[in-house]
């Protein structure tokens, strides 16, 4: 059996709001990490996909504050909270070097003026100050080589590489640390066909590598998200609502919010050629004042009546979980994805 | 043309309304020039979904410029419904730019942040001297058009709007104009999925019930799949393959069209990169 590198149990991270409320971009959420996996996050846009990595990460920075929560990461546990609501620096030694961050559109924010070799100094040395030019310059010439990049890359500033090496050379620049767990957050979204898959190959090339010791994929691109993951979870309104192995997941969706995601993506085939697809009806709702009972149960075409009252408890199946009403009355079907499609 | 002119008809489905005829533009570089664009033509025909596909960098957003009149070309003819606009100015330019709309990839750069949805479109209508009335019918219209209740998104402001809604009010402020061609330049790259899927939708209808023509550009082949009836794979500045779209993506001809569409993640089919 895989044995877990990363369990995060009963994450809840708010955004403190003028209004003095406290809105929960991620309510009470556990997420674990297999050994040497990549697991993917999913959702749509502001469902708190980027607050989860951001809070796992450790940078949580105001108005985002983690106020519960706790990472295992090799026997280790850390109190991912900041309740004191000020400085986080307890968790500096771990970022970076324990959990790296490769946030969202990282590649924009390479110094113009710095050569790339620079950045990679100011990284080593921002966690051993006593890191020479030459030990620096050795390790990321390493990396490079081991992952069949071109070395000329240190030598270059930000504009003279593509977008896809780009991508590529900050992904490379931070995981130089070695960390366990690398968060990587829309790290294709900004990229071409061709530049997505060059940067899933190293991705992959990475963990095989064993850089890193597992990996979690934020993204809304359901197709990138089957190609590189083993584990897809999937979110909204702050929850995880299905979690499973990718390509179970992708053939068998439980939740209908997962269908309808899944129905939503627009492939070349003479299906996308031919059908109307009608998308998922409504918004994501306000987070400030989230649904009762289940919280898609506004736009799902599947809803009853106990989802409008009482929140749904995961289901779990062969290792795939769901929290769904309507999956809790359909043991092992399938949503029938016809119902997003004219 | 007149500015009566241009709120009336439309051109006759399946004629060209816009055209790039031998098209070159040429960037100079330290030591030399680059060329983004290499000797283009081709043709927009009224009421259709035209895409535009390739890699970054392949020349799209750069012919997109050219056709919009925001760049000048190194060489060749853009014409507009059979007149030469390639050098046209001033009022004749306007003109020119009231008929032919763009909806930009970031909608949130579009916007003026401490204006309201109504105060943004009111501006951009300000030079055409409407009644208070008749505006904010055109308004109600044109936001009715996207999808969005009028008199809820009237009053809020960018940051108050989800990614999809905000580009659907960007849709809605180039309708306003009652464009003959609009122009989406990765209009959907910074959707999420569903959302994407509610913008194509509003496109589909416009061409549907409007009789728009579209000038798609993407670098996402499915999506091309979805909208387009007509397909321009572009590479390094040249168009590699045209034809219609099930031509082009279900029988390319090309090796680089068939490199793109390989490329493609694919959702269910076998993973095309190997784990092992």
């Amino acid at each position: 059996m895989t044995s877990i590198l990363m369990r995060a149990t009963n994450l809840t991270a708010v955004y403190a709001a003028d209004s003095g409320q406290d809105v929960p971009a991620v309510d009470n959420v556990t997420l674990e990490v297999p050994e040497g996996q990549i697991v993917g996050l999913a959702g749509e846009s502001g469902c708190g996909k980027t607050t989860m990595g951001n809070a796992l990460a450790m940078i949580a920075n105001p108005p985002l504050y983690v106020v519960a929560g706790t990472m295992e990461i090799d026997d280790e546990v850390i109190d991912l909270s900041t309740l004191a609501r000020g400085s986080n620096e307890a968790h500096r030694p771990y970022r970076g070097a324990t959990v790296s961050l490769l946030p969202q559109g990282a590649m924009n924010a390479v110094s113009p003026t710095l050569k790339v070799k620079n950045l990679v100094i100011d990284v080593m040395r921002a966690h051993k100050r006593d890191t020479t030019v030459a030990e620096a310059m050795d390790r990321a010439t390493d990396r490079l080589k081991m992952l069949e990049m071109p070395t000329r890359v240190l030598d270059s500033y930000a504009h003279q590489l593509s977008g896809g090496m780009k991508q590529r050379m900050v992904t490379v620049v931070s995981t130089l640390l070695n960390p366990k767990l690398l968060i990587a957050d829309e790290p294709t979204s900004a990229l071409d066909v061709s530049s997505q898959k060059a940067l899933i190959e190293m991705l992959l090339a990475m963990v095989e590598k064993k850089i890193m010791r597992g990996v979690i994929f934020i993204t809304h691109d359901l197709p990138v998200l089957s190609m590189v993951t083993d584990r897809l979870a999937i979110m909204y309104a702050g929850k995880i609502v299905e979690n499973g192995p990718t390509e179970e997941l992708v053939n068998n969706a439980r939740h209908p919010y997962t269908s309808a995601l899944l129905s939503s993506v627009l492939d070349p085939t003479e299906e996308t050629r031919t059908k109307h697809v009608l998308g998922i009806p409504g918004s994501p709702p306000n987070l400030a004042n989230p649904p009762s009972g289940c919280r898609f149960h506004p736009r799902c075409q599947f809803a009853m009546d106990v989802c409008k009252t009482q929140e749904p408890k995961f289901l779990n199946e062969h290792n795939h979980e769901v929290a769904c009403w309507w999956a809790n009355d359909h043991a092992y079907e399938t949503v029938p994805m016809e119902v997003y499609k004219a | 043309m007149s500015d009566k002119d241009s709120l009336k008809e439309r051109p006759a489905a399946g004629q060209p309304v816009l055209s790039a005829t031998h098209v070159t533009k040429q960037f100079r570089v330290a030591g030399g020039h680059i060329t983004a664009v290499d000797d283009v033509s081709v043709d927009f025909h009224a009421g259709k979904v035209l895409a535009v596909v390739g890699e970054s960098g392949s020349g799209k957003s750069t012919l997109a410029r050219m056709l919009l009149r925001l760049m000048p070309v190194t060489s060749g003819t853009i014409s507009y419904q059979g007149r030469d606009v390639t050098h046209i100015k001033g009022a004749e330019l306007r003109g020119y730019w009231r008929d032919v709309q763009a909806v930009f990839q970031d909608p949130f750069s579009s916007f003026n942040q401490f204006y309201t949805v109504g105060q943004t479109l009111r501006r951009g209508m300000g030079a055409q001297g409407l009644e208070k009335e008749t505006l904010d019918q055109l308004i109600e219209t044109c936001l009715g058009y996207v999808g969005l209740k009028p008199g809820d998104a009237v009053h809020k402001y960018p940051h108050q709007l989800s990614g999809g809604q905000r580009q659907r009010v960007m849709i809605a402020r180039a309708l306003m104009m009652n464009p003959k061609v609009l122009l989406a330049d990765e209009a959907t790259s910074m959707l999420d999925a569903s959302l994407r899927v509610s913008a194509l939708n509003v496109l589909q209808d416009l061409r549907e019930n409007l009789g728009l023509t579209v000038l798609f550009i993407t670098h996402d082949i499915g999506q091309a799949c979805y909208l387009a009836d007509e397909v321009v794979v572009m590479e390094h500045g040249l168009i590699v393959e045209r034809g219609t779209t099930d031509a082009v993506i279900f029988e390319p001809k090309n090796d680089y069209t068939k490199r793109l569409l390989a490329d493609v993640p694919d959702l269910k089919g076998s993973l095309k990169v190997s784990k092992d």
